[in-house]
């Protein structure tokens, strides 16, 4: 088996660490472009667990990987669109800091 | 022989197509040609309803003796139930046939003379449009199969009333004389409907046929049951009659009519004098049977209104000075006399004599008070004024209306020869026969009918001629043939032997009049009446001011109404209004409104308070989302461990 050194917690904990990075800094990060960073680490980490427990509890499928695959295909559609986004934002507002994109209220 | 009487339903409709046509299309084109429209219509529908009534009295109508009661059309309108269901139709019978006859007629002659009256006003086209819309609402009324179809179209001719009376609604006191118009007929409707909801509710039917079928379940129902005295039959046909007290203008519900005047004048003569107001006596006779058999009481309360009436009109007649209100208060008291003769008949036979006089003099008094309101109107547009201290001397100005004018007058006072001596002399029998009192104030009115109507007369056309702005000339040829035809119609109406036609069982009988002691009396009381008014009035003297200085207060009283409309209101504004709108008012608008406005400021305050959250801060939002998240995630964790 190729398991030997690492257990499975490490990888769990690692997942969730950056978990939460990734929720701090969507919630406290003001430029827009750290915080489509920290989704990708919440995506990330996601991706981490999915590899990780598709590895050592069902050896034999592959269904976690390909998922991870997905995944990581799905986020760079995504991160185009965002980006897209953030440069319209910034044309209009001429600026990307999200406290001064608020029109949506109320 | 069966006779086909579908046509029928179009003397009803071609007014309303008129009505639909002129109203929609008039102002496209020149008024003229929209008068000459509604007169056709007019036309149209009278010569239906002569080949009707031909048919209907010389054809067919009779079997074995006794007329029938035809139901020409009938369609169901409303189908509620099986059992409760509104029926719109044609109903023929005597009564209703001689009502097309009278209001075609009358209405086509109107027609005629609003083509020369009322040329060059303004609206001209609107007038014409209403005409045929009232004279379709009135002709749907007299051929209702059943009594909520005549409600509908009670509620139209008040409508075509209301809309007629403010014609000029430029003046302030013509919009508020079509209100009260409405109003108070309005009011009295919802007696009638009261009456309608009991009397069917009890009889199970609204049809004409079957209600008054004497032999019928329907008179037969309902009469047991009894309510403070009364039967609750009694009670329904006195609600019923409440309504037709308000459209006949009978006292108290009488204090529309006067003001009405504030109309055209042909309006006057169509709605005011010759039909509408007569719907009242119409409906008594339509429902004749019930009110004779099941209802004595309630027909004595007819009687007795209309003595009262016809007593109360004349009276304040005789001091009136505006021309039209006189020929108002004649109309009332006239209308009167109907009511008179419908309640002091009985049913069947020669008993029915009232029945059949008071719809004979309803016939005779439609044509000779069109001619006189016609005539009026004749005078006003000749000298601009309805003041009649205004005029004087006019005879030789207006040869024509003033011919027409004194055969109306002397019909009216009750000369025999003329039409009116024959149908007021058989009320007066049939009262004298049923009801003394009633007998002596009728004759006391006939000899006061006399004496405004000639008060007016010599005073119009003799007495001292006033200064005229300009030299009156007589109305144009359109407007002096319907006084002509008027005028001969009022001369020969009465030689037609009405009970050889119309009867309360629907069987002719013989009538003749009985010369010792009622119609020498009336003949007597109408003399009287001329003689008087010919000293008073033929030339200016300084008499009539003395005898009315000497009766001081009677003659204030008289000359005010007798301070019906200020009694009126008094009722409505300061006890009707103080104590009841007003309370209602307060209520409505501090508690039921009140109650609708806490709720919306309620939720107002708590919506802006609580508007903060929706900051457009995208981080809050997560923040919100994710603290959500983490307490689901502990309360499935910690509390909800299933």
């Amino acid at each position: 088996m190729l398991n030997t050194g690492i257990p499975l917690q490490f990888f769990i904990i690692l997942a969730t660490i950056m978990f939460f990075i990734g929720v701090y800094g969507f919630l406290t990060r003001r430029n827009l472009i750290t915080i489509l960073m920290s989704v990708e680490l919440i995506l990330n980490s996601v991706n981490i667990n999915f590899v990780a427990f598709n590895r050592y509890l069902y050896p034999d499928n592959l269904q976690g990987h390909f998922f991870t695959l997905f995944v990581i295909a799905v986020a760079a559609a995504e991160s185009a669109v965002a980006i897209a986004i953030i440069i319209n934002i910034y044309r209009r507002f001429t600026t990307i800091n999200v406290e001064d994109v608020d029109e949506m209220k109320y | 022989m069966e006779y086909n009487f579908t046509y029928t339903i179009w003397i009803a409709l071609v007014p309303l197509l008129m009505f639909i046509f002129i109203g929609l299309t008039g102002h496209k084109y020149k008024p003229a040609i929209s008068g000459i429209l509604g007169t056709t219509g007019l036309f149209v529908s009278t010569v239906l309803s002569y080949i009707t009534a031909y048919q209907y009295f010389f054809v067919v109508g009779k079997v074995n003796g006794a007329y029938e009661k035809i139901p020409a059309f009938n369609v169901t309108w409303l189908n509620l139930t099986e059992n409760l269901h509104i029926d719109l139709g044609v109903l023929l019978d005597p009564i209703s046939v001689m009502m097309l006859i009278v209001i075609t007629t009358v209405s086509f002659m109107v027609h005629v003379y609003s083509n020369g009256y009322m040329k060059g006003e303004k609206g001209f086209h609107r007038f014409f449009a209403k005409l045929s819309l009232f004279s379709f609402s009135m002709l749907g009324l007299v051929v209702a199969t059943n009594i909520f179809q005549m409600y509908i179209f009670w509620e139209l001719v008040g409508v075509s009333s209301y809309l007629l009376i403010s014609f000029y609604y430029e003046r302030p006191t013509a919009v508020s004389a079509g209100k009260k118009a409405f109003i108070v007929t309005r009011f009295a409707d919802l007696g009638f409907l009261i009456g309608i909801l009991i009397l069917s509710f009890n009889t199970k039917t609204f049809d004409f046929i079957q209600l008054t079928d004497p032999n019928g379940a329907a008179i037969a129902q309902g009469s047991g049951v009894a309510f403070m005295g009364l039967s609750v039959m009694t009670w329904s046909l006195i609600f019923v009659f409440m309504g037709g007290a308000g459209k006949s203008a009978m006292f108290p519900l009488h204090i529309w009519l006067p003001d009405a005047m504030e109309g055209p004048t042909p309006v006057s003569a169509l709605i005011h004098a010759a039909t509408m107001v007569v719907a009242g006596v119409y409906l008594v006779a339509r429902l004749f049977p019930i009110y004779s058999i099941s209802a004595p009481e309630g027909l004595l309360v007819v009687a007795y209104v209309g003595a009262f009436s016809s007593l109360f009109a004349a009276i304040i007649a005789c001091t009136q000075f505006d021309i039209k209100r006189v020929l108002a208060y004649s109309t009332m008291s006239q209308i009167g006399y109907m009511m008179v003769g419908l309640g002091v008949s009985g049913y069947g036979g020669h008993e029915g004599l009232g029945y059949m006089a008071s719809i004979f003099h309803l016939f005779t008094h439609a044509m000779f008070k069109a001619l006189l309101f016609l005539g009026a109107g004749a005078i006003i547009h000749a000298v601009h004024t309805n003041v009649m201290n205004e005029m004087g001397g006019l005879r030789k100005h207006l040869p024509i209306t003033h011919i027409t004018f004194l055969i109306a007058c002397l019909t009216i006072a009750g000369i025999p020869g003329l039409s009116a001596f024959f149908s007021k002399d058989e009320i007066l029998t049939a009262a004298y026969h049923h009801n003394p009192v009633i007998f002596w104030t009728q004759l006391f009115v006939a000899g006061l009918t006399a004496f405004y109507m000639f008060r007016l007369y010599f005073r119009v056309f003799w007495n001292k001629e006033p200064h005229y702005h300009h030299t009156p000339h007589e109305s144009p040829l359109v407007m002096t043939i319907p006084l002509m035809f008027l005028a001969a119609a009022s001369i020969f109406a009465g030689y037609i032997p009405f009970s050889e036609f119309i009867s309360s069982d629907l069987k002719p009988f013989e009538t003749e009049i009985e010369w010792m002691p009622v119609a020498s009396l009336s003949i007597l009381a109408g003399i009287i009446g001329i003689v008087i008014a010919f000293i008073l009035y033929k030339k200016e003297s300084s008499l009539p001011d003395k005898i009315s200085a000497s009766f001081k207060f009677f003659y204030r009283w008289a000359f005010n109404k007798f301070y019906f409309d200020e009694l009126y209101l008094f009722v409505t504004k300061k006890i009707i209004f103080r104590f009841i709108s007003v309370p209602i008012a307060w209520f409505d608008r501090h508690i039921v409104d009140g109650t609708m406005n806490l709720f919306a400021w309620i939720t107002n305050a708590v919506s802006f308070e609580i508007r903060g959250f929706q900051s457009g801060q995208l981080q809050q939002y997560g923040y919100a989302f994710i603290s959500g998240v983490i307490l689901l995630i502990l309360v499935f964790v910690y509390i909800f461990t299933f």
